[in-house]
């Protein structure tokens, strides 16, 4: 095989390049959480982890994304099955307004739930005079949260389910199945594994989210603080120690995803070559 | 409409679930996504225009606008370069350790931004462990623009790699052969051939890291320091008057942010089906 | 430049793509490397070409050994089987690419440079192309591109792998004219593969044929035809009858079928026979009792194709009659005739063996 720079020069060049440059911008900061985390002892450690505050956060933090994923997750198998089993006007449009939540800055995306719902917002006065809080509180969060992480599943699922066309699903209509059925059997497997996939990203997201989840909670410690803000609040105060500490765990999830989608690449590949 | 567009759907599709799957979308689409959208053309229509325009001038802002653009523009660039080069290693070469580095480009999309951004800050600080090698140097990058581009580059790195390495993986091994087989060096080869076929992922990739990284705000608001007219970004700004409860001036500036990121997606969207119409046979 | 290919083989770990190959090359000559795939026939042409290194041997053009000599200084032209024309380039720029891609003290003026390019698109009959991308051109139309692209440099050598493989029958009879009258018109020497015998046996001046790695035969298309060297060129290069029998005395019986087959000793034995070499008739012969019936009658041009049916035969033979043949003899579906075999070959003997049966009328 003759390629495009495979003089051993060329390549050995390269490889160092883009060894010294990964090591330098993506594991360097990765060792660093660990180290910073850890610098104080494990003792000080696991008393970090089990500080009351930074365990309501870890509590938050799972409340709000056990919340956000399964309705993002039916949101965007509907929105898959729709935009790609149909034709219809507007089709392109809502394809491209999913996509908005990976524009907008996190931030204006705080920003325009908290003029939604905020005490001077559309619906505040109402939500107000029936003692319903939104904003600065739990729910807020998990709304922003849904916001952001909306489009994951769906962009995983729609160039899949493209690319597999609707056949099969035909085949099992002429056969006489029903349409959830039809979901069961004939399309949930051929998409499993990328809705997998969406569902880790969008898992990770919801749990990461920091721009967004600022704006609306309120950081009120204890009480609106997820992980990422308890991140924040410790870094703030000076704790170094204890900010690493959580934000260890998050980076230990960062790397349970990556493990995860590895995985699910690897598969994917090997059931490609065996075929 | 919506009613013709279902009515029709009975007689025409012969799949089940439109109906549903479209209410269950709209309904989404309207309350999750246009709904909160709407609240801020709300909020912006009680300005005036002269009020609005001494918003979004106001020299602090203004002093934001450049520092966000031109960090982010550094950023993307390094990530074209940065991410080409990875894309051609991973792709090209084979080396020990190389699914786990291939595994490491994701870490930026995997790792909440907020953790990124206290590690850098404390990696560059003064006192960290490259803000020590450098500050010897005479290089201060924690508190500078370089310190927020860096934080940029580092969360939009996955956009280059993964959009130019799919399409390397595909480029049939013939165009290398043929550029060779022509007597073509290595050099006039890549820029000539091999280049172009990349070019289209290339500027999507660069283009989508630019658009995240203008509105980057948790990797960047730790090592940024936000001094006024030199390290705030107007992410921060936005922040900055929600917490002094002025909405008005929040809501004017995020209606810009909001409106350039649209703008560049469409841009990015629209050059690209241009360019693929091109190679597939469309008049140039 | 005459070509000289000496003792070139390949591994790909365990599995032999070569096996040691000798093969010598006249100016000038066009060689088609015929086989199936896997045959090895598309290593050997990338590895002449430099674009695989052989494990051993050597190649040499002219007096130069180009064995360690890289691809891109061999001086060769290369056409893909898929055109691998540069998509983003256009006509005109795909045929300038090797030009432009020389080193400054050796390119051409960019006057000369276009004044070359028109005159290979005249040859390819693209002129009016030149400005197109080759998305908005056909098949043929990439191909030949393709191929004025190779003849920029005006190369030593051209190397053409399945290089009409891609195109339909029509496009590819055209093209396969027109390269053979280029080639006399420019003299170059070629080697090209095909999987295609027809295609291999028309266009080439002499043909390689070659499976599992291994050279079968070198020969012109006309003695390759009469006088294949072994089984597997043989039925490789046509379509094949065969009849198994017990063999005594000069006579092979197989059923209620005899065929005299005068000089083949006793025992059994398989005979091979193409399809022209059987002619019908309504009685036996003086030297052949071969009796079947007609199952399928198919009518294909100039001639008629017949598939013949026996209890004696394994498998049913194919003949074809020609349109005179047919009326006079009323052949139709269920017909019963007797055959006469004109030829017989045999490949279970120490070499490969021929029989003259009765001449065909």
């Amino acid at each position: 095989m003759v390629r495009i720079g495979d003089a051993p020069g060329v390549r050995r060049t390269l490889i160092v390049a883009a060894l010294v440059l990964s090591a330098l911008f993506l594991l360097l900061p990765l060792v660093a959480i660990f180290a910073q985390a850890l610098m104080s002892g494990l003792d000080v450690y696991w008393q970090n982890l089990s500080d009351q505050y930074t365990l309501a956060a870890i509590g938050l933090t799972l409340l709000v994304t056990l919340l956000t994923v399964p309705v993002n997750l039916v949101f965007g198998v509907f929105l898959a099955w729709l935009v790609t089993r149909f034709t219809f006007p507007g089709r392109r449009l809502l394809q491209t307004l999913i996509d908005i939540p990976f524009a907008v800055s996190p931030v204006v995306a705080g920003l325009v739930y908290l003029l939604l719902y905020g005490r001077n917002g559309w619906l505040g006065g109402w939500l107000d005079a029936h003692d319903i809080q939104i904003m600065f509180a739990w729910p807020g969060i998990v709304l922003v949260t849904i916001f952001v992480t909306c489009p994951f599943v769906a962009r995983e699922l729609i160039p899949l389910m493209q690319a597999q066309g609707a056949r099969e699903e035909e085949a099992a209509v002429t056969l006489g199945a029903s349409g959830w059925t039809i979901f069961r059997r004939v399309t949930l497997p051929k998409i499993r594994h990328a809705l997998l996939y969406g569902v880790i990203l969008t898992n990770a997201r919801a749990v990461g989210e920091f721009g967004a989840v600022s704006v609306v909670a309120g950081a009120i410690r204890g009480q609106t603080n997820t992980l990422p803000l308890q991140v924040e609040q410790l870094y703030q105060d000076y704790n170094t120690v204890g900010a690493f500490t959580s934000a260890s765990l998050l980076a230990m999830l960062a790397l349970l995803t990556l493990a995860a989608k590895a995985a699910l690449e690897w598969r994917a590949a090997r059931r490609e070559t065996a075929t | 409409m919506i009613a013709k567009i279902l009515t029709r759907g009975h007689q025409r599709r012969v799949l089940p679930g439109f109906g549903l799957s479209l209410g269950v979308s709209l309904t989404f689409v309207s309350l999750v996504l246009l709904l909160p959208l709407t609240s801020l053309v709300g909020q912006l229509s009680t300005l005036s225009l002269s009020q609005y325009v001494f918003l979004i001038t106001d020299p602090r802002v203004m002093a934001s606008y450049g520092v966000t653009l031109l960090a982010a523009a550094v950023a993307a660039l390094f990530n074209a370069v940065f991410g080409l080069l990875m894309a051609w290693v991973l792709v090209r070469y084979e080396f020990p350790g190389k699914r786990l580095v291939d595994a490491l480009m994701d870490l930026p999309f995997a790792l909440p931004t907020a953790v990124a951004g206290v590690t850098l800050a404390t990696l560059y600080s003064s006192s960290g462990w490259m803000g020590g090698l450098l500050a010897p140097l005479g290089i201060d990058i924690a508190y500078t623009w370089v310190g927020i581009a860096l934080a940029m580059a580092f969360t939009s790195i996955p956009f280059v790699v993964r959009t130019v390495q799919p399409v390397l993986e595909d480029l049939p091994a013939e165009v290398d052969e043929a550029a060779v087989t022509l007597g073509a060096a290595d050099g006039h080869a890549f820029r000539r051939v091999l280049l172009p076929y990349l070019w289209p992922a290339l500027v999507t990739g660069t283009g989508l890291a630019f658009v995240r990284s203008l509105g980057e705000f948790g990797a960047v608001i730790f090592i940024a320091g936000g001094k006024p007219y030199e390290t705030e970004i107007t992410s921060l700004m936005i922040f900055v008057k929600l917490q002094e409860y002025d909405y008005a001036g929040a809501s004017a500036v995020a209606s810009i942010v909001l409106a350039t990121s649209l703008m560049l997606l469409l841009i990015i969207n629209l050059w690209q089906g241009r360019f693929i119409k091109r190679l597939h046979g469309g008049r140039p | 430049m005459n070509i000289r290919i000496a003792g070139v083989d390949k591994r790909y770990g365990r599995a032999r793509a070569l096996e040691p190959i000798d093969l010598d090359i006249q100016d000038g000559e066009l060689i088609g490397l015929l086989g199936p795939s896997g045959s090895g026939k598309t290593t050997l042409l990338r590895i002449v070409a430099g674009l695989e290194q052989a494990d051993s041997g050597s190649i040499h053009f002219g007096e130069r050994d180009v064995t360690q000599v890289h691809v891109r200084d061999r001086r060769i032209g290369f056409v893909f089987q898929h055109y691998a024309l540069f998509r983003h380039m256009s006509v005109f720029d795909n045929v300038a690419f090797g030009l432009n891609a020389l080193p400054r003290r050796e390119r051409p003026s960019s006057d000369q440079i276009r004044s070359r390019v028109m005159q290979l698109l005249e040859m390819v009959r693209l002129t009016d192309f030149a400005s197109r991308y080759p998305a908005q051109l056909s098949g043929g139309q990439q191909q030949r591109v393709s191929l004025a692209r190779a003849l920029a440099l005006k190369p030593d050598v051209l190397l053409l792998d399945e290089p009409f493989g891609a195109l339909d029958a029509k496009v590819r009879q055209e093209l396969r004219r027109w390269l053979r009258h280029l080639h006399g018109e420019l003299g170059f020497t070629s080697l090209f593969v095909t999987h295609d015998q027809e295609e291999a046996l028309e266009l080439s001046d002499r043909v390689v044929v070659m499976s599992d790695g291994r050279v079968e035969q070198i020969a012109t298309p006309d003695t390759l035809y009469r006088r294949p060297s072994n089984r597997f060129v043989f039925e490789f290069l046509g379509e094949v009858n065969r009849l198994e029998g017990d063999v005594a005395r000069g006579v092979l019986t197989c059923g209620d079928a005899r065929l005299s087959v005068p000089g083949i000793d006793d025992g059994r034995h398989e005979l091979l026979l193409r399809p022209h070499e059987i002619r019908l008739s309504d009685q036996p012969s003086h030297g052949a009792h071969l009796p079947v019936s007609v199952s399928a009658v198919v009518p294909v041009g100039a001639e008629v194709r017949l598939e013949l049916e026996a209890d004696w035969l394994g498998e049913p033979w194919q003949a074809s009659v020609g349109h005179a043949e047919f009326d006079r003899l009323d052949i139709r579906r269920g017909r019963r005739l007797y055959a006469v075999v004109s030829q017989i070959h045999r490949f279970d003997a120490s070499r490969p063996q021929t029989l003259m049966l009765e001449p065909a009328i």
